[in-house]
């Protein structure tokens, strides 16, 4: 492997908090995928190029990843506009990674100013007129953060030349086929429809009350767990939809309900079909998840 | 005629002359062979249909429930207001309490009265699903589109259906001075009041 060509990459920034670059460092086995790629460029990760250098549009590279919102004109990296950066280098690289919401839709910063701020080739889930010359390079990994494994992921099947099956948005369908609902261990409370009585309990659903888009949002967290230990959802937390075209939303802490009918639905699932075996659920007092699953003496 | 849909027809049959004989004469006092010598078959090929009088039972309320839900469906699938919403699904049930009063008598006298048949089976919503869905899809319609005040479903629910059931006990109690269907707008308005946003 070691006498295989290093893929080149290149990793901007825009308008970003850093969190990407911050999940991406947490990754435990970053030596080793780093070992199979050269880094032109990365804002924090000591590399050979100034930003300077890289601004002037004229290096190498393989794979462009992309951190944070987008905007056409105003914002400037080595004092020069990150549009002429990002596009100078989208055509250069064979493929293009939008790593996290905000450069992939938008994300959090788009929230601020809505009609300025997008992700790079699209905004919310609408194309920009650049998706018709980069789509072909494109892969989408939304997520704030996201999940080092899923760019681990999409680095190495790119270094072996392995197709990535992507959905409607670019997201690969293998990290983003299934919900985030997918794999939580409070899906036997969510099937017989009992509500969580508070955060960072273990008992109960978080959909029905607390806010958690984990049925409809597209998502691999309770699949490739956080810190190879948890997820929001499992520790008593709402999945917040982050790596959906619509994140953030507000009010995230509860569940948006007319008369006590979620008003969201859980992905894919028509509303009659989900009030009748709901209904029919919520008839039923199954005891032990009534219970505390763990009590104690004190 | 395939022998499934003459199946299909018979069992039917059953359902709906268990139902005018346990609306009429009461759940206990109805027997499987008084429902068999009124359709002229015998008491064993009944019980090839339903194997004891508490499944006839519990089938005959998932089946109203399913009729008058397939209803008020209907009226679900239509643009239009919440408010002229509420005046069909009120003039459908109570035309329904005319027509066929021995639906919602088995309702009333019957499904809510002998709670110790239904128990089992028939927990909470189970067998009423039917209707009460389309209710839920009505109340999530009206709360979206701005029109009924969000609140407590149970809240919205005994106003509308316990309403109307009320209303349907004072007729077949005959105290009610005008047919059901004069009653109507009144109550629609009434429902409408307490719903609106």
């Amino acid at each position: 492997m070691a006498s295989q060509k290093k893929l080149k990459l290149l990793w901007l920034q825009s308008i970003t908090c850093n969190g990407n670059t911050h999940s991406f460092l947490n990754y435990p086995d970053l030596a080793t995928l780093l070992s199979y790629f050269e880094f032109v460029y990365h804002p924090v990760i000591e590399t050979p190029y100034t930003i300077e250098e890289v601004a002037k549009g004229k290096l190498e590279c393989d794979i462009l990843i992309l951190e944070g919102s987008f905007r056409e004109e105003g914002f400037t990296r080595g004092r020069v506009e990150v549009s002429k950066i990002f596009t100078a280098y989208a055509k250069r690289a064979k493929h293009i990674i939008s790593a996290g919401t905000c450069a992939t839709f938008g994300g959090i910063f788009k929230a601020y100013d809505p009609e300025y701020i997008s992700g790079f080739i699209f905004d919310g889930e609408e194309r920009t007129a650049r998706y018709e010359t980069y789509a072909s390079k494109l892969i989408s990994l939304p997520g704030c953060p996201i999940h080092p494994k899923w760019l681990s992921y999409v680095l190495m099947m790119l270094l072996k030349e392995k197709p990535i099956p992507i959905d409607e948005l670019h997201r690969p369908q293998e990290l983003y086929g299934i919900t985030v609902h997918t794999g939580c261990t409070r899906n036997e409370y969510f099937e017989w429809k009992i509500d969580s009585k508070g955060f960072g309990l273990k008992e109960g659903c978080l959909f029905y009350e607390q806010g958690c888009q984990g049925p409809y949002t597209r998502g691999s967290c309770n699949k490739i767990l956080w810190n190879d230990t948890s997820s929001k959802t499992i520790v008593g937390t709402p999945c917040f939809g982050c790596t959906e075209p619509s994140f953030p939303k507000r009010a995230l802490y509860s569940t948006k309900t007319n008369m006590g009918i979620p008003a969201t639905m859980p992905l894919g699932v028509p509303r009659r079909a989900y009030l009748t075996v709901t209904g029919i659920a919520k008839s039923f007092k199954i005891k032990r998840f009534e219970e505390r699953i763990i009590t104690y003496d004190h | 005629m395939k022998i499934a849909e003459k199946k299909a027809l018979k069992r039917e049959s059953i359902i709906q002359t268990a139902l005018q004989l346990f609306s009429s004469k009461g759940f206990h006092k109805t027997t499987i062979p008084d429902i068999a010598k009124k359709l002229h078959m015998s008491v064993g090929n009944l019980y090839n249909y339903f194997s004891s009088k508490d499944i006839l039972a519990k089938e005959i309320i998932k089946y109203t429930s399913n009729v008058l839900g397939e209803e008020i469906r209907e009226v679900n699938m239509l643009e239009i207001s919440a408010r002229e919403k509420i005046r069909k699904i009120v003039a459908l049930y109570f035309r329904m309490a005319e027509r066929h009063p021995e639906r919602i008598e088995y309702f009333l006298r019957v499904y809510l009265a002998n709670r110790e048949v239904f128990n089992d089976g028939c927990e909470g919503m189970t067998c009423v699903s039917g209707f009460v869905t389309e209710i839920m899809i009505f109340f999530d319609d009206g709360v979206s589109s701005g029109e009924l005040r969000d609140q407590d479903f149970f809240s919205a629910f005994g106003l509308f259906m316990g309403y109307l059931g009320g209303m349907v006990f004072l007729k077949g109690e005959e105290m009610l001075t005008k047919d059901i269907g004069q009653y109507t707008d009144d109550i629609s308005l009434n429902i409408y009041a307490a719903l609106k946003a």
